[in-house]
């Protein structure tokens, strides 16, 4: 590989099934020691991307270069040189910590003399000093996930691909784990990381947002998050989320409305007017609070972005 | 390529080790099947339900009654009064077989006139019913002896269902361990292919259902590699299964071992490699462990009925008989038999080691090609 050369080279991979396309002309490139966030919503399209560029699946159109080596003529030389975690947690539970490293040490060939020290470091990044002999079944999920982490990369790959390895983990163990992905890539480790969690965004190089297998839109956090969403956003409290969601939708002005965790995302036109909302939901009976304007935040333009690209002609 | 076996090897047998029911799960269905097979599944029948309607009641009739009780074969259950009384032990399962001495049996018999005596069994379990049949033309077969008078032309009329009388000597009459002798062997192939076939059928899909074998696929193991690691302890097993068994069957049944220990390990080798094949292309088709599971039932099914295990092979239909060909079962069936039974060797068995060797090859070769390491 050449330097400055793209570790990770996609042009117009596309997967179908049957006559459904999973993933569709998707274009990517990943350079050396970035992390880039994959990030879409659930169908999107990130697993089956992430899957051919291991090799486990073939494109049905367009190729790949992983590491220098083209994933669907030469698979076998893609896998020596990445790690990879599947979205499903993928270690033996009957092995202890120590065992489930021993035998990814094993089928990856990492030399007798290097194993006993890759799998301290494996041990020590997990977190699992002295519970080498805990058998997998019985870690919390956060351990598990940095254990998996740790066997992906005990033969060193200079590309990791990650998919959701977050999922389902509690958010400070979900910190913990970033602070690792980053700290491998300030190592030079090449890492692709898919994840629904938007607030992980933050923690990525650049951002790769798809949805319906297209590319939405590519680029840093503070690139995207300078997008124009056409509007004015504001947020609103109401104990009948759903009930107000819908009359906010069809109400007059209302360009998106959203729900964010216990709160409503609502994006008016420019020329709305945010006092006209209240009575409207009055008139229904739908108790809220007053619309407050808030700074659109990542999610707000992943959001806005996804819908802008399901259906173009309302936006 | 060493050193990735090893660690697969290594893997599987932790994970044996740790699954505390393992041993139960492995040893738990040979030692039964085999007690069952060995004790229960013989052509021999004993102590068969019986009603007698004796309407001569004579001295004559009696001991012939006697005869049958001696004999073991038959416990007299009832004996009804009436004719309607013992269709009722026929028809409610009561008695699976009914006597009937008519009157005038003894006259009969003394005289040589003929002796009517009428046999009704309970067609529905037509294998014990035959069975208790050729019994009741033994017995009275040798009561006509002992006790008549070697008038010519005299003997005991059986009708309407006619009893056959003729004294020929029937292989089940003798002591039942014939069956056995028959029997075992073929218990050890059997109880060795449903095993092996079924473990290595679920080895591959478990690890395609936990995900882990998504893992194993990215890394760089080969094929053959992760193959090699996943059924070796499987052949191990199904080695282990062969010596329990003969072991088993010596000492509980006695049965002989009069071939060489080399023949039957050699044909053993070619059969697990057969069998391991076999659960390795279930394996590759199947997607979940319950694919795996009807597939299993419904390749080792047919291997046990269509071995000559309990059906002779040449009285099968033709196409069967074709089938057959490709039956691991029936091969070592035949070496199994003749290893115990004949003590004859490869010279007289070579064309079921042939046989044996093309299909294991076959089967592997065509399970490690349908083998991807990919998810399409
Ligand atoms: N093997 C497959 N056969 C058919 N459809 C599939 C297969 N794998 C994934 N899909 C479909 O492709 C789409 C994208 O799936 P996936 O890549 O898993 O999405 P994501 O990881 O973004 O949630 C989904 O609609 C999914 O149902
Ligand atoms: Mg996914």
């Amino acid at each position: 590989m050449s330097d400055g050369a793209p570790v990770v080279h996609a042009r117009g991979l596309s997967k179908r099934f049957g006559d459904f396309t999973a993933v569709d002309r998707l274009d990517l490139d990943i350079a050396k020691g970035e992390v880039v966030g994959f990030i879409g919503p659930n169908g999107a399209g990130k697993s089956t991307t992430i899957r051919m560029l291991c090799g486990l699946l073939r494109p049905s159109a367009g190729e790949a270069i992983v590491a220098g080596f083209d994933v669907a003529r030469q698979p076998e030389a893609v896998r020596a040189h990445i790690g990879y975690m599947s979205q499903k947690f993928s270690l033996y539970a009957d092995l202890t910590v120590a065992e489930n490293l021993r035998f990814f040490g094993g089928i990856y060939r990492v030399p007798r003399e290097e194993l006993a020290a890759r799998m301290r470091f494996a041990v020590t990044m997990a977190g699992l000093e002295g519970r080498e002999t805990a058998l997998v079944r019985t870690l919390a999920g956060g351990w598990k996930q940095r254990l998996a982490l740790g066997c992906a990369i005990l033969h060193r790959p200079p590309v990791l691909f990650l998919d959701e390895p977050t999922s389902g983990v509690e958010p400070k163990a979900r910190r913990r784990f970033w602070d690792l992905i980053n700290s491998l890539a300030a190592d030079g480790v090449t890492i692709l990381v898919s994840t629904h969690y938007m607030d992980e965004a933050e923690y990525c190089n650049r951002i790769v947002l798809i949805d319906g297998g297209r590319l939405v839109a590519a680029g840093s956090p503070t690139e995207l998050r300078k997008h124009d969403l056409g509007g004015a956003l504001f947020e609103m409290e109401s104990a009948t989320l759903g009930a107000a969601l819908t009359v906010l939708r069809a109400a007059p002005g209302v360009v998106e409305a959203a729900i964010f965790g216990d709160r409503l995302h609502v994006l008016l036109a420019p020329a709305a007017d945010p006092a006209a909302l209240a009575p409207l939901l009055a008139a229904r009976g739908i108790a809220a609070g007053p619309p407050m304007p808030i700074t659109p935040s990542l999610e707000d333009v992943f959001v806005r972005l996804v819908s802008r690209h399901r259906a173009p002609e309302a936006a | 390529m060493f050193d990735r076996i090893l660690a697969m090897l290594a893997k599987e047998f932790i994970e044996l080790k740790r699954d505390r029911w393992a041993m139960v799960r492995l040893i738990a269905p040979l030692v039964i099947q085999l007690v069952i097979y060995g004790y229960a599944a013989t052509f021999t029948v004993n102590h068969v339900s019986t009603a007698v309607l004796d309407l001569d009641n004579s001295q004559v009739s009696r001991a012939l009654i006697s005869h049958f009780v001696a004999t073991g074969r038959f416990d007299i259950v009832d004996y009804p009064s009436s004719q309607a009384q013992f269709n009722r032990d026929i028809n409610t399962g009561t008695a699976v077989a009914g006597i009937i001495i008519h009157a005038g049996f003894a006259k009969g018999f003394a005289n040589g006139a003929g002796a009517p005596l009428e046999v009704a069994v309970d067609g529905t379990n037509s294998n014990t019913a035959l069975i208790a049949l050729g019994y009741v033309s033994q017995i009275v077969g040798v009561f006509e002896q002992e006790r008549a008078p070697p008038a010519v032309g005299g003997g005991i009329g059986a009708a309407p269902r006619a009893v056959n009388i003729s004294l020929q000597a029937r292989p089940w009459f003798n002591e039942g361990l014939d069956d056995r002798w028959f029997f075992i062997p073929g218990v050890i192939g059997t109880l060795a292919m449903m095993q092996v076939i079924s473990l290595t059928a679920f080895a591959v899909v478990r690890e395609r259902e936990m995900g882990t074998l998504e893992q194993i696929m990215v890394s760089p193991i080969g094929r053959v590699e992760f193959i090699l690691g996943k059924t070796v302890p499987f052949f191990l097993i199904g080695f282990g299964d062969v010596a329990l068994v003969t072991g088993l069957g010596a000492l509980l049944f006695h049965i002989p071992f009069i071939g060489g220990p080399l023949v039957l390990m050699l044909g053993s080798t070619l059969f697990l490699l057969a069998a391991i094949g076999f659960g390795l292309l279930l394996s590759t088709q199947s997607r979940t462990q319950q694919q795996a599971f009807a597939l299993n039932f419904f390749i080792v099914n047919p291997f046990f009925i269509l071995s000559g295990f309990a059906f002779p092979i040449a009285a099968m239909p033709v196409a069967l008989q074709w089938f057959t060909l490709i039956n691991p079962l029936r091969y070592y069936i035949v070496i199994l038999r003749a290893v115990f039974l004949k003590g004859v060797g490869v010279a007289v068995l070579w064309p079921d080691f042939l046989a044996l060797f093309m299909l294991s090859a076959i089967m592997l070769v065509v399970s490690v090609l349908r083998f991807q390491k990919s998810l399409d």
